[in-house]
């Protein structure tokens, strides 16, 4: 019984097989798979970690290297605000505990509804256009408190 | 609901080389690519077009005579590195492109791979006929992921119709690319370390020598090279490398993308002429320093040595002459800072990101910047001892090309620069004066 969608599997066992050494496939097949259950629970671990041959110890010292990689949920929209230097010019810090008072939640925690998590994360690649925030994957920038709030209404609002 | 920077029309002291597509949402599909004059330098090196192909060494020497220069940070010249790669022998070879955008105040590859995804494709492939290469690989940071499934949907294309994958165009030369993603780590920008996430592995550097031209991904000799720099690489074979040094100044050759940021008016990526003066670059692009005068600025993302007003609006933005001034050029990430801005806040933010993204291997680097973050908490919330200031600096040369990575040297240089350039104020910390600048906060608001 494998933990993915069938549609994740075979595209697992195509990554592996793109690379010339399958191992390669390790990290986004981690990503993937975290993208699909939100994060890595021990049977994605196992399953990955024999999915390539490699031990679950193995795997797991590879996730504790990367900050986007968790084993622990986290909220649906996991709200990322960077503080880096050409953000904190710009208000980052104050983005930052304007979306820590607006959830209720400190940095690292997940609302109780488990809709929203905080991260305070480094540089972006948003520096023109700061402060900037990430939610999930999306690029949210030039932001000021009344923007961040409809951001957040507007996830809300999606469930 | 993602949104994506909308790209400006160019401010005329831009040389749009590497932005010649911006904004054109032609750059999207492989036939707007080919509208707009793309794969024609492919088609030159392989001699797709009735002319006869470059030879492999031809390439080579072109880039070399352009002067091109390394835009992640280290600024070492192209074509020599891909010179170092041994000819013949039989392990495969590999081309890498470094997508791994991180340096704080650097914006500027994403926005190569969003509006113009076949140039890059373009850039590699030419690399790998250069070296004899017959794979590469785009690793492309986590954070990125609509960037990813952008060039992945460039690279179906460009398979679809043949311009990549076994004998591209009828020209007998066979090449692929793999988009990668990482998933979050500054160090993996550093070569050897992005060889090591890219085997799967945790992204430790790798002690050098030997360099990734003899034994780099899988142990085999790898061309790797920033997206900047590969997307250069198609004008370069098109137009002629004398064309593209003429651009900017002998030994750097060419424009570059600046990403402009901080407290400034006009923030944005510019594409500008190798050795253009900063003052216009702040000033006259820029619009001027906004929420106050000018203190200090950041050369080229966040790892290189900082410059006071004074110093930076003597400055040109190339390579040699910011290396005479005591800095780098770097990733072209240059940071404005207002004279209403605390330099140990500063420093501290800086020596918060390089501890979190020290991998630890080495013990300097772990250490240092650890106890550096620890000590500059305390200073700037008053609790400094006078003994503090020399310890900083103390701290930082003792990482100081200690480590097997530039990560160490990238989190001591900044602090070095900012306790010698701006001593007064971490002084003006110990005399009862916890912060100079707390009462009113530092930061523009946008808008």
């Amino acid at each position: 019984m494998s933990v993915f969608s069938p549609a994740t599997r075979d595209r697992f066992e195509r990554l592996a097989a793109s690379y010339p050494q399958p191992r390669s496939a390790l990290v986004p097949m981690l990503l993937y798979a975290q993208d699909e259950l939100g994060y890595l629970p021990p049977e994605a671990i196992a399953e990955i970690a024999a999915l390539l041959g490699e031990t679950e110890l193995g795997v797991r010292e590879v996730i504790g290297y990367y900050s986007m990689l968790r084993t622990a949920p986290a909220g649906r929209y996991h709200v990322q605000v960077c503080t880096n230097i050409s953000c904190m010019l710009r208000g980052g810090e104050e983005i930052l505990a304007h979306c820590q008072r607006r959830l209720g939640i400190h940095n690292r925690q997940t609302t109780p509804d488990g809709m929203f998590s905080i991260e305070e994360v480094e540089c972006i690649g948003a520096c023109a256009w700061a402060p900037a925030l990430q939610v999930n994957y999306d690029f949210h920038q030039e932001l000021d408190p009344a923007k961040v709030d409809e951001i957040l209404e507007k996830y809300r609002r999606q469930g | 609901m993602a949104e994506r920077p909308a790209y400006p029309a160019a401010h005329p002291a831009e040389v749009r080389v590497v932005s010649q597509r911006f904004g054109d949402p032609r750059a999207a599909t492989l036939a707007g690519y080919l509208d707009t004059g793309g794969y024609q330098a492919l088609g030159k090196a392989l001699g797709l077009n009735g002319g006869e192909a470059m030879a492999p060494e031809a390439i080579i020497e072109e880039v070399k005579k352009s002067s091109l220069r390394g835009r992640g940070g280290a600024g070492f010249p192209t074509g020599l590195k891909w010179s170092f790669i041994p000819k013949g022998g039989d392990k495969p070879k590999y081309v890498l492109c470094n997508a791994d955008e991180s340096e704080p105040g650097t914006c500027k590859d994403r926005l190569i791979l969003e509006h113009d995804p076949f140039a890059i494709i373009e850039g590699i492939t030419i690399a790998g006929r250069a070296i004899g290469a017959q794979r590469g690989f785009i690793y492309i940071r986590g954070e990125y992921r609509y960037v990813l499934d952008i060039m992945q949907r460039a690279l179906a294309e460009a398979y679809a119709a043949g311009y990549l994958g076994a004998n591209i165009r009828g020209s007998g030369f066979s090449f692929d690319i793999l988009a990668h993603t990482g998933a979050g780590a500054y160090e993996c920008g550093e070569e050897s370390a992005l060889m090591e996430s890219l085997e799967g592995k945790r992204g430790i550097p790798r002690l050098k020598p030997p360099f990734p031209a003899l034994s780099g991904l899988y142990g085999c000799p790898t061309v790797i090279n920033n997206v900047e720099t590969l997307a250069s690489v198609p004008p370069i074979i098109l137009r002629g490398g004398d064309w593209f040094l003429n651009i900017g100044l002998p030994k750097n050759g060419g424009p570059r993308l600046f990403s402009l940021s901080g407290q400034v008016r006009n923030r944005g990526v510019y594409e500008l002429p190798l050795g253009f003066p900063l003052r216009r670059l702040i000033e006259e692009i820029g619009g001027g320093v906004l929420g106050g005068g000018l203190k200090a600025v950041v050369p080229g993302g966040s790892s290189t040595p900082i410059f006071t007003a004074e110093e930076a609006l003597g400055l040109n933005l190339d390579y040699d002459s910011v290396g005479k001034a005591g800095s780098f050029l770097g990733s072209g990430g240059v940071v404005v800072i207002n004279d209403r801005t605390c330099m140990v806040r500063f420093a501290l933010r800086v020596m918060q990101f390089y501890r979190h993204e020290s991998c630890g291997w080495c013990v300097p680097c772990r250490e240092g910047t650890n106890w550096l973050q620890l000590a500059l908490t305390r200073f700037h919330r008053g609790d400094g001892r006078p003994e503090d200031v020399d310890l900083f600096t103390d701290v930082a040369q003792n990482i100081l090309g200690r480590t097997l990575c530039p990560l160490g040297d990238a989190a001591a240089m900044p602090i070095l620069s900012i306790v010698r350039k701006f001593r007064s104020e971490f002084e003006d910390h110990l005399h009862g004066r916890p912060c100079p600048f707390a009462a009113e906060s530092s930061a523009v608001p946008v808008a």
